[in-house]
């Protein structure tokens, strides 16, 4: 049984999707929008990096690996990064890679980028709903799985 | 006085003025249409340095695999010396431990074109005249054109003349403003995701992981590729269609804002992928999205090491 034969007998199909916050900004606000009850999507597992410089294009690219139906990189907005400039020298790696991805077919949308304060509790909701829609209308992710076996060797 | 003629000359007196340990540069090869490095340490030996359009490898890839103490002579074309600048800026070597031998070049000869019209038969003898090379087979004989058999890389490039050197032999070459280098790439992009997803899928198909186009490049100087790394293994070094896909978007991603476009990486394929459509596209984005181009002088800084605070960000929410 294939991947492609498995996803079709999966019914409701929630798609997974690995977010990267920096601890600063972002993963406070993902903290903000709890403790005000915000309701929001259950697909995010969060990974608290340090900074969003910290997000090496490996980790990105793992999480695809693994089966990561979507992948989002938030940090602190540009200016307000904790180590002055993280996120600015992440904001051009994350450009390049994201336009590497793209180009060799990954669908606009599987891999996303925002910046989240730490006081916007509200947006970090709006931000998870919209990349939850964004990936569940994309489909279970079928490009850049390791898939063993998959051939028969 | 010619190319040739006026290396040898420089090489000859750098040896001599002890200026140098070593003088890097081509000498001919034991097939037709190839060259291959020449490792010069003695006065007697500069008469086996060359010159001609089966110069292609990038020569500064040696001065960064090679320990060597002391000066090092390098023979140099426009993507020669532009890998150079770009050793010099990410402190691989010092300005000063190299004396580069700048070549105007006028684009290098692509065997692969020549074989072609021989339905593949063997190349027997291979002499290169203005402009012109002459070949001869068991059963046929012709001369071409240099210029209708060029490398890719060679057509669109736009640094024919070394932009940094000690002395410079020959004329210079004038650059070519007329081409858009990233014609192709640009008709690439309008392509469907699927249709791009499964063009690449088909030529990394072929990927066999020798790595010769890791070697071969003169960005890729790390003691320890991501490729190689076990402690965490990040990735496998299996056939599987991610692993050789995700190889090529790293290695492609690490050559941001370096790459010169050399084509050393094609060239060394052994299974002939189209490895430029990669990294052409990242030198487009580079250039397109902070305007830098790799290697053209040494006061730049490279842009994934400096950043401007209305960098563009549309697609971050």
């Amino acid at each position: 049984m294939n991947l492609d034969e498995v996803d079709s007998k999966i019914e409701n199909w929630e798609p997974k999707i690995i977010a990267f916050l920096c601890n600063w900004c972002s993963y406070a606000g993902a903290d903000l929008a709890g403790i005000s009850r915000i309701q929001y999507p259950p697909n995010v597992r969060v990974i608290r990096v340090p900074c969003s410089g910290r997000v090496d294009p490996f980790f990105i690219i793992k999480s695809l690996q693994a089966g990561a139906d979507g992948v989002l990189v938030s940090g602190c907005h540009p200016g307000d990064c904790h180590y002055l400039t993280g996120n600015y020298f992440a904001r051009r790696r994350f450009t390049i890679l994201k336009n590497i991805l793209e180009y060799i077919g990954i669908e606009e949308g599987r891999v996303n980028f925002s910046w989240v304060s730490a006081a916007e509790g509200e947006k970090f909701a709006t931000v998870i709903k919209e990349v939850t829609e964004s990936v569940k209308a994309l489909g279970p992710a079928k490009r850049l799985i390791k898939r063993f076996n998959y051939r028969k060797l | 006085m010619e190319i040739v003629e006026r290396i040898r000359e420089e090489a000859r007196k750098a040896l001599e003025e002890k200026k140098v340990e070593l003088i890097i540069g081509f000498e001919e090869g034991s097939l037709p249409l190839r060259t291959t490095p020449a490792f010069i340490k003695s006065i007697d030996a500069v008469e086996r340095l060359i010159w001609n359009a089966t110069c292609e490898n990038n020569l500064a890839n040696y001065l960064l695999r090679l320990k060597i103490k002391g000066k090092v002579g390098i023979v140099a074309k426009g993507c020669d010396a532009r890998s150079i600048i770009n050793a010099i800026k990410e402190r691989q070597i010092e300005r000063d431990m190299v004396f580069i031998i700048g070549v105007p070049c006028t684009g290098m000869v692509d065997r692969k074109g020549i074989k072609e019209r021989f339905d593949e038969a063997e190349i027997l003898e291979a002499i290169e005249v203005n402009g012109q090379i002459k070949v001869k087979g068991e059963r046929f004989e012709g001369s071409f054109n240099i210029s209708d058999f060029l490398y890719d890389s060679c057509k669109t490039c736009t640094q024919k003349t070394p932009s940094l050197y000690d002395v410079i032999v020959g004329d210079e070459v004038k650059e070519r403003e007329d081409v858009d280098e990233f014609r192709e790439i640009r008709e690439f992009e309008k392509k469907s995701p699927d249709e791009r997803w499964a063009y690449f899928t088909r030529e990394i198909e072929s990927c066999i992981r020798c790595y010769a186009c890791r070697n071969v490049c003169p960005l890729c100087y790390c003691k320890e590729c991501f490729i190689d790394q076990s402690r965490p293994q990040w990735f496998g070094r299996s056939i599987d269609e991610s692993d050789r896909m995700i190889f090529h978007i790293i290695r492609v991603f690490h050559t941001a804002g370096r790459c010169v476009d050399c084509g050393a990486c094609e060239r060394a394929c052994p299974m002939g992928i189209d490895l430029r459509k990669l990294t052409k596209k990242v030198e487009k984005d580079v250039v397109e999205l902070y305007n830098y181009k790799a290697g053209i002088d040494l006061e730049t800084v490279p842009p994934l090491a400096t950043y401007k605070e209305d960098d563009p960000q549309e697609f971050i929410k």
